[in-house]
């Protein structure tokens, strides 16, 4: 099986899935928890179906490289949603469920409408539940990829402190003088911009799994939120390249292996605090 | 001058006003207990208090080399609060935010002003513990410790008692007594009144129909002060 490993990573295009999905994996691993922790994991839902009907959109449009229409179309959403999200907590679930569904429903009907393509349904299918497409990145896209998870993680290791404060109660912190309102919308839009970079992974439908299922796993095994935010890097990144690894050997479908792995570790943890106790 | 003064306030939601012509001020060393029926506003008073809202009408003035981003805030425990992953240490430490400004990490005045706060509310040795497994009495010292840090002088606390049984209530009163006695002006909200006749130093009395503003004397001799002490059972105190 190493062999066979060792065979697919002297291919570039294995190698260059593989840098492409760990940074992916850690980028949605880092903002998971505050996400679950907010309640808000149903935004990266939301927003995942945003992309994947501005990707259809996109397509339709035959615009040439989609991320520059998807991007900031999502990122847009992503502030939307966080603004009718304020004044009233059941209005913004609401704003989420209809956009999400929304943007799946008219995605879909442009898409049969317009497409070009002579598979449909593989198309579709692939953009849902992710495609051979990490398998096609060309090497500008890797940089891209590359340079977005840098400022994401930057960020994130910037305003860690900030963002504690106002995950853990964001009325201390608006008291105390701190500009919650933008930390919430730096969370959101990148967020969005995360969720676009993951679709190449995983698929729209899947994004979420990515978001919130390391967060979950290490919210049982540690106590403080750097531990949990450091082992939710870690074990996504862990479940990432073992998902990857396992589909390259096994030919399964990148994200949906990628998720089952999570998925696996996430009750494995479970188990593990059981018998800590 | 005082250190927070209220004139003509009027406060509720979306123009629909719950409170009005609410006069009065909080002076340095006051022990302000704010009671009231529930729904009677006193909540939304403290939030107006810290520009968490706007108000409907009237003015809140800071004086006395006070700003309105230096008070420290106990609110009610949320739902999203009572299992998050974090330590005891870190919480407090949050409580430093406004002190850091632009820069991204606290530094070594502020880690010391956490724990000098942690060992004035006797937790130093929970630092490191997780915050969901502290018992209720120990969250809301957590939170006074982040309270602390944010100001050094006006505490407002969000019925710091409410859900702790009668002896940890008991202590947790003496720590606001002492915090006060050494020197913070108090501003509590409060539905057991009988502590609030007896620590107070003055009573402001919304809702119902007519507001009461005065010292703890003042309020036992008013109308509405003994109507709701009668009411209360906290006659005896």
């Amino acid at each position: 099986m190493i062999q066979t490993i060792q065979q697919y990573l002297q291919f570039p295009f294995v190698r260059y899935a593989l840098v492409v999905g760990t940074l992916i994996a850690l980028c949605s691993s880092l903002l998971g928890v505050t996400l679950v922790l907010k309640r808000f994991s149903f935004i990266g839902d939301g927003l995942s179906h945003v992309a994947f009907g501005a990707m259809a959109i996109a397509g339709v449009l035959n615009v040439t490289n989609d991320m520059l229409f998807v991007m900031p179309v999502t990122v847009l959403c992503a502030i939307l949603l966080l603004r009718t999200g304020k004044n009233a907590r059941v209005k913004g679930d609401a704003a989420i469920a209809m956009i999400s569904v929304g943007a799946l429903a008219i995605g879909y009907l442009l898409l049969n409408l317009f497409s070009t393509s002579s598979n449909l349904s593989g198309d579709v299918c692939s953009t849902l539940f992710g495609s051979t497409s990490i398998l096609t990145l060309t090497k500008a896209e890797v940089w891209l990829c590359a340079a977005l998870s840098v400022i994401v993680v930057a960020l994130f290791v910037l305003f860690y402190n900030k963002i504690f404060a106002v995950t853990f109660d964001e009325d201390f912190s608006r008291a105390v003088g701190t500009r919650v309102e933008s930390y919430n919308l730096l969370i959101a839009v990148v967020i969005a911009v995360i969720i676009v970079l993951a679709m190449n992974l995983v698929g729209s439908l899947l994004i979420s799994a990515l978001i919130i299922f390391p967060a979950l796993s290490a919210m049982r095994l540690f106590r403080s939120f750097r531990s949990v935010t450091v082992c939710s890097a870690a074990l996504s990144v862990v479940c990432a390249l073992l998902g990857m690894l396992i589909s390259i050997v096994g030919g399964t479908p990148v994200g949906s292996t990628i998720v089952a792995v999570d998925i696996a570790v996430y009750f494995l943890c479970a188990a593990l605090e059981y018998f800590k106790r | 001058m005082a250190l927070i003064t209220c004139r003509d306030l009027a406060l509720g939601y979306e123009s629909h006003a719950i409170l009005e012509h609410l006069n009065f001020s909080v002076n340095a060393g006051d022990y302000l207990c704010v009671v009231g029926e529930n729904g009677s506003g006193k909540s939304t008073l403290m939030r107006t208090m810290l520009g968490l809202q706007k108000p409907l009408g009237g003015s809140i003035a800071f004086g006395d080399g006070m700003r309105p981003n230096e008070v420290g805030y106990l609110p009610q425990q949320s739902a999203i609060q009572k299992d998050f992953p974090a330590t005891v240490r870190e919480i407090v430490l949050s409580g430093c935010q406004a002190h850091v400004g632009r820069r991204a990490f606290y530094n070594q005045s502020e880690k010391a002003l956490a724990l000098e706060n942690l060992s004035r509310l006797g937790m130093v040795e929970h630092q490191r513990r997780c915050y969901r497994e502290l018992s209720g009495g120990q969250q809301q010292r957590v939170l006074l410790a982040r309270a602390l840090c944010a100001t050094k002088k006006l505490l407002l606390l969000d019925e710091p008692v409410a859900g702790l049984d009668p002896k940890v209530t008991a202590e947790m009163y003496a720590l606001i007594e002492r915090l006060n006695r050494e020197g913070l002006t108090v501003v509590m909200i409060s539905h057991d009144i009988a502590a609030a006749a007896h620590y107070a130093t003055h009573i402001l009395h919304v809702g119902g129909d007519r507001t009461f503003f005065g010292t703890v004397d003042e309020y036992r001799r008013s109308a509405p002060g003994r109507r709701f002490i009668a009411l209360e059972g906290g006659g005896d105190a």
